[in-house]
């Protein structure tokens, strides 16, 4: 397998992710029957605070545990306090957000 | 050199790439779980919420290369110990079987037993912008040793094979490292770390000296992350090493794209990997929501004769078609093809495993 040929799959493989980004979100547009409680999880979703904590900093490594004890959820926001450098705001919105 | 050798020597080749494998005696590694142990002990005054945690992951592997299947039961414990407002002790462990053909006309198996720890630190944070990490940890030169490496993040059973491309090809270092947030904005943040890793002929902790450091940029509307790594060997033939990633994970999908390359003195590489899961026939919890196709794609050049670095010898190329499939409760099947061409010869490698992912309180601790 030549550069040319690996650096073709690369672009392929780009192409292959727009379109998939791209059909991911007109599958949600192209859904009347859900468009409207998808709107209101999304909005409910941004109030959340916790939630965007989650996304933006646990989500980008791993997805989340099915579910866990409330008596480690202090431990598992200080592990990603330290991972992820969160704030304070930051640390205290995931543990509202584990513990709501 | 037997088949079987060959395959125990490839293997533990690869279990440095993929587990930040070192060869320390199974008797000290349990000795410092104990003492990991023992700081979960210490930290049982905690808060309700407090409580140290024991997670990980449980793996059953299966790789088939050129007719010979391999089987490769692990275990991946973590502990994690809050003490105070501001510590947290952590360590990873791993102990695995390895069995592979006697191959030949000798029927039956070989096996092999590691059992080592991948680190153990203590953190201090002082604020989000300085948190000071000490002990034996895991080296933050690019994104895979310190993010993806445990069984139940990973993609693929195997790391990329840039993976220990750096001054410690280990994977950890002894010392201590900062860490932080150097800026945070609504609409960017930057964040940095910086390590120095002192010599050690310690069984239990072996490591280089070195030292390096690593920043990157996120944009959390677009969710995208750029970095660069640096890091130089500090003993013998100072060596420097050069890294960058890019990650971009598209808000409200369940898409990720990401990538890495490397420079070593001796050679170079990149990986970039996409994965993928749909929403749109019922959510991520639905059975077609659940499964998750994987692609990958590596290459690594040699940039002259000396390998010193657990890359492969020749120039290399590997394509890898991954199908992983979440199961509830925190389970998964990965599975993959790979074909991978080189000078050497090409070949094809067959994967299938799968892994649960455990997480619960070290003991019943406070009720709230």
């Amino acid at each position: 397998m030549s550069s040319k040929q690996f650096i073709f799959g690369v672009l392929i493989l780009a192409s292959v992710s727009a379109l998939a980004v791209g059909a991911q979100q007109n599958s949600t547009l192209a859904t009347p029957a859900t468009k409207h409680s998808a709107a209101q999880k999304q909005a409910a979703r941004r109030q959340d605070e916790g939630e965007r904590v989650f996304q933006q900093n646990c989500s980008r490594c791993h997805t989340a545990p099915e579910g866990f004890s409330p008596r480690i959820s202090g431990t598992i926001v200080r592990h990603m306090r330290v991972r992820a450098s969160l704030s304070q705001h930051d640390e205290e919105e995931l543990l509202h957000f584990f513990n709501p | 050199m037997t088949h079987g050798e060959v395959a125990s020597a490839k293997f533990v080749c690869m279990l440095r790439m993929t587990l930040d494998f070192k060869p320390r005696a199974s008797a000290y590694a349990i000795r410092f779980f104990l003492f990991a142990l023992a700081a979960l002990a210490i930290a049982h005054h905690g808060s309700a919420q407090d409580t140290p945690l024991i997670s990980g992951g449980v793996g059953f592997f299966t790789t088939t290369n050129g007719g010979s299947t391999s089987y490769d039961p692990i275990v991946e414990p973590l502990l994690a110990a809050p003490i105070g407002q501001r510590v947290l002790i952590e360590s990873r462990a791993y102990l695995l079987e390895y069995f592979t053909p006697k191959g030949g006309d000798q029927s039956g198996y070989n096996h092999l037993h590691y059992i080592g720890l991948s680190y153990l630190q203590g953190a201090y944070v002082a604020s989000h912008h300085f948190t000071i990490v000490a002990g034996d940890y895991l080296i933050p030169f690019n994104t895979y040793n310190d993010r993806l490496s445990p069984i139940w993040i990973g993609n693929y059973q195997d790391g990329p094979l840039i993976a220990n491309l750096s001054y410690s090809s280990s994977g950890s270092g002894l010392g201590g490292m900062l860490r932080g947030n150097a800026i945070q904005r609504s609409k960017y943040s930057i964040d940095y770390s910086y390590y120095y890793s002192t010599r050690s002929a310690n069984e239990q902790f072996t490591a280089s000296r070195g030292s390096g450091g690593r920043a990157s940029l996120y944009l959390p509307e677009q969710r995208l992350e750029a970095g660069l790594s640096y890091d130089r060997l500090l003993q013998g033939t100072h060596e420097n090493f050069y890294g960058a990633h890019a990650w971009w994970e598209p808000k409200d999908t369940a898409f990720r794209l990401r990538s890495e390359f490397a420079r070593g003195q001796h050679a170079e590489g990149y990986w970039v990997e996409a994965d993928y899961r749909t929403r749109a026939f019922g959510g991520l919890d639905s059975l077609i929501g659940r499964i998750e196709p994987v692609f990958r794609m590596q290459q690594t050049f040699r940039r002259d004769t000396i390998v010193s670095d657990g890359l492969p010898p020749m120039n290399t190329q590997r394509a890898e078609f991954g199908f992983d499939y979440n199961l509830p409760h925190n389970t998964r099947i990965i599975t993959s093809y790979a074909r991978q061409f080189s000078s050497t010869g090409n070949e094809n490698v067959w994967e299938t495993g799968i892994v649960y992912r455990f997480l619960f309180p070290a003991w019943k601790g406070k009720q709230q």
